[in-house]
């Protein structure tokens, strides 16, 4: 029993890892209706940033995180400007494209020698790890920054969003670009307003799960980018609540069929589950089922 | 009512592969092609093989699928099992185990399709993606349920003796299966079908039995197109057949233009070639810089034809021509597809 309340708190806090890649994934939808393929990536470069900002240059952790932050928000606005933004009026595939090339981009361009180089790179521990053992469930000092971090992020981005004038127009953008265009809001800069906050979660998702998983390389964005893909899709893909709830499932599926069933089989059912999922209600969990477009 | 002719521009077809089977032949007697050369153009008929499949799934018929490469894994290790454990390098197993590695494929596509095409484009995208990984994660596993796959570390052994002759062969009857395929009554329900799957319906198309049909045919084309690569390339593993291969067959059939043929087997060879030619020309000390063109030339690309670069267009041997006569040549289609 207490190995299995510490096994749903290791996935808890993969769970809240994944919420953070989560959002970005399904705010962009919203906004754009696009698959952003790019986003593990930007997850990745977020780990790096912060790993590079502590290893090479000295900086304290706390600085690291937000920096890590800007850049990656600035990286999110730039991937947008140039390879989603021309292609905003054409079939959508030809986004999709794009997406899966800038991916590919980053990765590669991460691996070559003078960018990240293409090795597993070792993160040191920001600080020391402390275990501390109630009656048997033991929690770490790494679990507990990761729920307070990604807790205060999140009530930050559902501040912003419902509460002040921009998240509205972001919410009116999702809803309607014409429209929210003729009410005088600035779309594209919406959009990139979107990008930016969202990539900043990745990045603040890389930098705790570089802390929690402590092994970082250029590839390393694409599984979790593709769970918490597939969480926001669990959950509803453009509904923010929808995002969350997938990520934490998702969190507990990987960490408790790891445990329980199957460590090489727990993405062949997570996936599973996913199709499942999208047969019985394919608009996700808390998604709602908007009229199909004919 | 109008027919459709299937023999008008076969001529020309046939005319132009065995000019280009000749060629071949003299330029490989001439040493010009080499062993290597041999191996890349082999592959890029391959990977343009089932390149075509999902054409049919998604450029004639609209279906979104990112799990092509399951099913071209899928037809890659039944057809290595079946030549590995019972063929020896026997010619009449390998050729049955093609048809083994298309069927399985196919009737993998019938059993997943007939549940997951009822989703819509992006969720159809995703499901096929998830199945895709599920089908990578069962061949990681496979040796504990046949110790031959090899499981994680590959299959090795499958005799190599599918040559250029016969995947070739195999190559044009994909490219005049999918282009008379088209304009049958098969063909234009699946147009109707991607263009407007309500007007289809309420025409009297069966969707699922159409969308299926197609989904089934691309799947089998991609299951004998890796039937071939298993009996081409002495390692069958799992990491070949991961969803970054599908995103290679999705990537040659939009460039290629949707719903267009010819761009699909344009793109499908250049895009294999492509990634040779750089690794020529860039030498050893910038083989890093490999994968960053690959992906500036994809982005590049798609930002300048953004409906891929042959869209629209087709030769017009690959279209079967309307009769009677004072017809217009049917012009190569528009596809509206929305992803």
């Amino acid at each position: 029993m207490i190995e299995a309340i510490n096994q749903v708190l290791n996935g808890l806090q993969l769970g809240l890892v994944y919420a953070l890649i989560a959002l970005g994934y399904t705010m962009v939808y919203g906004i754009i209706r696009l698959i952003n393929f790019a986003h593990g990536d930007v997850f990745m470069v977020g780990a790096f940033i912060a790993f590079i900002s502590t290893v090479n240059w000295h900086l304290p952790f706390y600085i690291a995180v937000p920096l890590s932050m800007l850049i990656c928000a600035a990286l999110g606005v730039i991937i947008e400007r140039l390879a989603y933004r021309p292609l905003r009026y054409a079939a959508r595939i030809a986004a999709l494209i794009s997406a899966i090339g800038v991916s590919l981009l980053i990765e590669y361009g991460g691996s070559l020698k003078f960018v990240f180089g293409p090795n597993y790179r070792v993160v040191p521990q920001p600080f020391s790890v402390v275990q501390w053992d109630l009656s048997g469930i033991s929690v770490s000092n790494i679990q507990v920054i990761v729920l307070v971090t990604v807790v205060i992020l999140l009530a930050g981005l559902q501040y912003l969003v419902a509460r002040t004038k921009t998240g509205k127009a972001m919410r009116a953008v999702s809803f309607d670009h014409d429209a929210a265009r003729l009410m005088g809001i600035n779309v594209d800069a919406i959009i990139s307003y979107t990008f930016a906050l969202g990539s900043a979660l990745a990045a603040a998702g890389g930098v705790l799960y570089s802390v929690a998983y402590p092994q970082i390389n250029p590839f390393m964005g694409i599984m979790p980018g593709l769970k918490a893909f597939t969480a926001a899709v669990l959950g509803g893909i453009g509904s923010i609540p929808g995002a969350m709830l997938g990520a934490l499932i998702m969190g507990q599926v990987d960490v408790l069929s790891a445990a329980y069933i199957s460590s090489q089989l727990r993405d062949a059912i997570a996936f599973t589950i996913l199709i499942l999922v999208l047969l019985v209600k394919p608009s996700g969990l808390l998604g709602k089922t908007g009229p199909e477009k004919v | 009512m109008k027919r459709t002719n299937l023999t008008a521009g076969l001529p020309l077809v046939l005319l132009l592969a065995l000019v280009f089977f000749v060629a071949r032949e003299v330029l490989g007697s001439l040493e010009i092609i080499n062993y290597y050369w041999q191996l890349i153009l082999d592959q890029s008929l391959i990977i343009t093989t089932a390149a075509i499949g999902l054409s049919i799934i998604y450029g004639f018929a609209g279906q979104f699928s990112l799990g092509h490469a399951a099913f071209f894994g899928l037809g890659a290790y039944t057809a290595g099992l079946i030549s590995k454990l019972w063929g020896h390098g026997n010619y009449g197993v390998f050729l049955l185990s093609l048809v083994a590695g298309a069927a399985l494929a196919g009737a993998v596509a019938f059993l997943i399709g007939l549940p997951i095409l009822r989703l819509r484009s992006d969720y159809l995208g995703i499901a096929t993606m998830g199945f895709g990984i599920i089908v990578k994660v069962l061949m990681d596993n496979s040796n504990k349920w046949i110790t031959a796959t090899g499981g994680a570390t590959g299959m090795t052994g499958v005799p190599q003796i599918a040559k250029f002759p016969v995947i070739f062969s195999v190559f044009l009857l994909a490219v005049l299966l999918a282009r008379n395929l088209r304009l049958s009554s098969f063909g234009r329900a699946w147009t109707a079908v991607r263009e407007d799957e309500v007007a289809a319906d309420a025409m009297g198309v069966d969707p699922t039995r159409v969308k299926t049909l197609a989904f089934v045919l691309g799947c089998a084309l991609a299951g004998v197109a890796g039937a071939l690569y298993a009996h081409r390339y002495p390692i069958v593993h799992p990491s070949s057949f991961d969803f970054l291969k599908s995103f290679d067959f999705l990537i040659i059939v939009v460039l290629g233009g949707l719903g267009s043929m010819s761009g699909t087997i344009v793109t499908g060879v250049g895009w294999v070639f492509l990634l040779e030619v750089l690794r020529a020309v860039l030498g050893q000390s910038f083989l890093d810089f490999r994968g960053v063109i690959y992906a500036l030339t994809l982005v590049l690309v798609v930002i300048l034809r953004p409906k891929g670069l042959l869209s629209g267009m087709e030769w017009q041997a690959l279209i079967p021509r309307r009769v009677p006569e004072g017809n217009p040549p049917a012009k190569g289609e528009t596809p509206n597809v929305s992803a």
